[in-house]
């Protein structure tokens, strides 16, 4: 059989099958205004050679930067050998393989990978992987919407303090879907979701209530009161987690008295280099009870005619080949390379290992804050714990300050006016196990410099 | 061939429908909606106090192979949900017109009258023409 699907000859012979005289006629249908001609500012093809070169002088023109920037996406040590064994021909995929139980390695890496996210979370079965976190979120909330089955309304309370992209990616998604989101405002001195910023809804139907741990300040959320509130209402609990802080603080299985009932997070941080906002990977955990209405693909161990341990998609019914329009969730595949490096990254660290990672990321945050507010001009603008992230109030506009540090190569954090103007001259700064004293101390020097040049300016 | 018990009522998407004494109705899949389906492994049934119109979905059975929509076929409300094939889906397959009910619900003022439900031998024609 040729590989070439379509000579000149072949295509010829459709059209005439068709009595359609050239392809362009196949798309007169569509109106001559909503055709593009050319694509403006694409430029022409360039060759390998080409691209290479100009891409490397692009990628030194982006020098080597101190980063200390987190939000969502967090720099790691990688272990070498991470990448190393995932780039291997036996597990370079992208997604499920097709034909799955033809590649059992693959599934059994799955089924480890779930076992692992199962743990991590306190729950009882994770998938296979989602896109990334903020999809995963919006997952969540469709999911809670189909397994609360009390509630009718399809309301989800959404504290401010969870990622802004992932409550625009959840509204993007699932609003369509009939599902309306509640903003749920924050306290200004503490930075966490108060009890009182839920009164208001004590009496009203409410399908989810999602809680970001640690939130996207840093911050420390007081999980088990918010989920308390939720269970005794009705009102189920999404988990929004940092995978590595979840080995040190307590999983969202364990929240309350009786535990969150789905747990979402971003992947990034286990053993994925940061990488422009992507390709990231997601994760989502449950209860067993809600297992059918988990999108995503489940690996389940078995026995296969001969009595063997083999490694099976299972619970397929939910999906979108089976299911069709019913379908849990249109997303029926997962990050399957990046689940991967994941899984690896786990192995490699083991429990302990991710627990000093966490405790090494949350000690070296507290050096970072520690020197940021000995800084003239410098003050955290909340009380209260948080993990490896946190918010420091300015006395004077964030953006040049940034634009300063970047000079000098440091990447100096978030600056959150775009996000939440109401905090002012805000910096969302973040340190990990990657940062050294000497690092801290040379954007503590920076710092002092950019804001001195600033007043004397 | 398939069972189709001559004192029971059927719809197309083969439901079964039982009168009971007190005014309320038991709902079912047939033995070739099951047999058609293989062995169930979950089995979703409505909760009490659902109101339902008419063909709409209101319960799932899940096979290892497939899940469709079961639709109530007089439209009402729901009075129960069988109890038991949250654990033991298979009771589905193994006594569809018995232990296996879906469902139990009392019909809306005159719904029962007005559902096109089929006799025994009006569904014996259905899966004949559809070759069960």
């Amino acid at each position: 059989m040729a590989f070439i699907p379509h000579t000149e000859a072949d295509v010829a012979a459709m059209l005439a099958a068709i009595g359609v005289a050239r392809i362009e006629d196949l798309f007169d249908e569509i109106p001559p205004e909503l055709r593009v001609k050319s694509l403006v500012g694409v430029p022409e093809a360039l060759n390998e050679m080409e691209i290479g070169r100009l891409m490397a002088e692009r990628a030194r023109s982006d020098g080597i930067t101190l980063s200390f920037l987190g939000a969502g996406a967090y720099e790691h040590h990688i272990p070498a050998a991470v990448w190393a064994i995932t780039t291997r021909g036996e597990f370079y995929s992208a997604y499920t393989p097709y034909q799955a139980e033809a590649s059992q390695g693959t599934l059994q890496l799955i089924y480890e990978f779930q076992s692992m996210m199962a743990r991590l979370t306190g729950m009882e079965v994770a998938n296979a992987s989602m896109y990334d976190g903020a999809s995963a979120t919006a997952e969540a909330a469709l999911m809670a919407v189909r397994a609360n089955r009390r509630s009718k309304s399809a309301r989800i309370l959404v504290p401010l303090t969870l990622h802004p992209h992932y409550r625009r990616v959840a509204v993007t998604t699932a609003a369509n879907q009939g599902v309306k989101f509640e903003e749920v405002p924050y306290g200004a001195q503490e930075g966490v979701t108060l009890p009182e910023a839920l009164a208001r809804y004590e009496t009203e139907d409410i399908t989810a209530l999602m809680v970001a741990q640690p939130n996207f300040f840093g911050r420390l959320e007081d999980v088990d009161a918010l989920t308390d509130w939720a269970h005794a209402r009705g009102i189920l609990v999404i988990a929004v987690v940092n995978p590595t802080a979840a080995a040190l603080l307590k999983p969202p299985g364990e929240w309350g008295a009786r535990g969150a009932d789905i747990a979402v997070g971003e992947g990034q941080p286990l053993g994925v280099p940061l990488s422009s906002g992507g390709p990231y990977f997601g994760f989502m955990a449950t209860r067993m009870e809600y297992v059918r209405q988990m999108p995503g693909r489940i690996v389940g161990r078995t026995l296969d005619a001969a009595g063997k341990e083999g490694f099976t998609l299972t619970l397929q019914a939910r999906e979108q080949h089976i299911r069709r329009a019913k379908a849990t969730s249109n997303i029926c595949t997962n990050q399957g390379l990046l689940m991967t490096a994941a899984t690896i990254y786990l192995s490699l660290l083991g429990p302990q290992g991710l627990v000093r990672t966490a405790a090494m990321a949350h000690a070296r945050t507290r050096e970072l804050v520690a020197a940021l507010t000995r800084v003239p001009g410098v003050r955290t603008a909340f009380n209260g714990p948080y993990f490896h992230e946190t918010v420091l109030q300015l006395d004077r506009p964030v953006a040049p300050v940034l634009k300063a540090l970047g000079s000098r190569g440091i990447l100096g954090g978030l600056d959150l006016g775009t996000y939440y103007p109401e905090l002012g001259n805000a910096l969302l700064v973040c340190a990990t196990e990657t940062k050294t004293s000497a690092d801290i101390d040379r954007y503590r020097g920076a710092l002092t410099d950019a804001l001195q040049g600033a007043r004397a300016a | 061939m398939s069972n189709v018990p001559a004192d029971l009522s059927y719809t197309k998407s083969h439901e079964w429908v039982r009168t009971l004494g007190d005014g309320t109705v038991e709902v079912g899949i047939t033995d070739h909606a099951q047999h058609a389906l293989g062995d169930l492994v979950f089995v979703e049934v409505p909760d009490a106090g659902r109101t339902v119109k008419a063909d709409e979905a209101c319960a799932v059975v899940e096979s290892v192979k497939a899940a469709s929509d079961v639709y109530a076929p007089i439209a009402g409300q729901i009075t129960a949900g069988n109890p038991r094939l949250a654990a033991e889906p298979e009771v589905v397959n193994t006594d569809p017109y018995g232990e296996g009910w879906l469902m139990r619900l009392k019909p809306a003022a005159g719904a029962l009258a007005a559902a096109a439900l089929l006799s025994a031998a009006d569904y014996q024609k259905v899966l004949d023409t559809e070759g069960g």
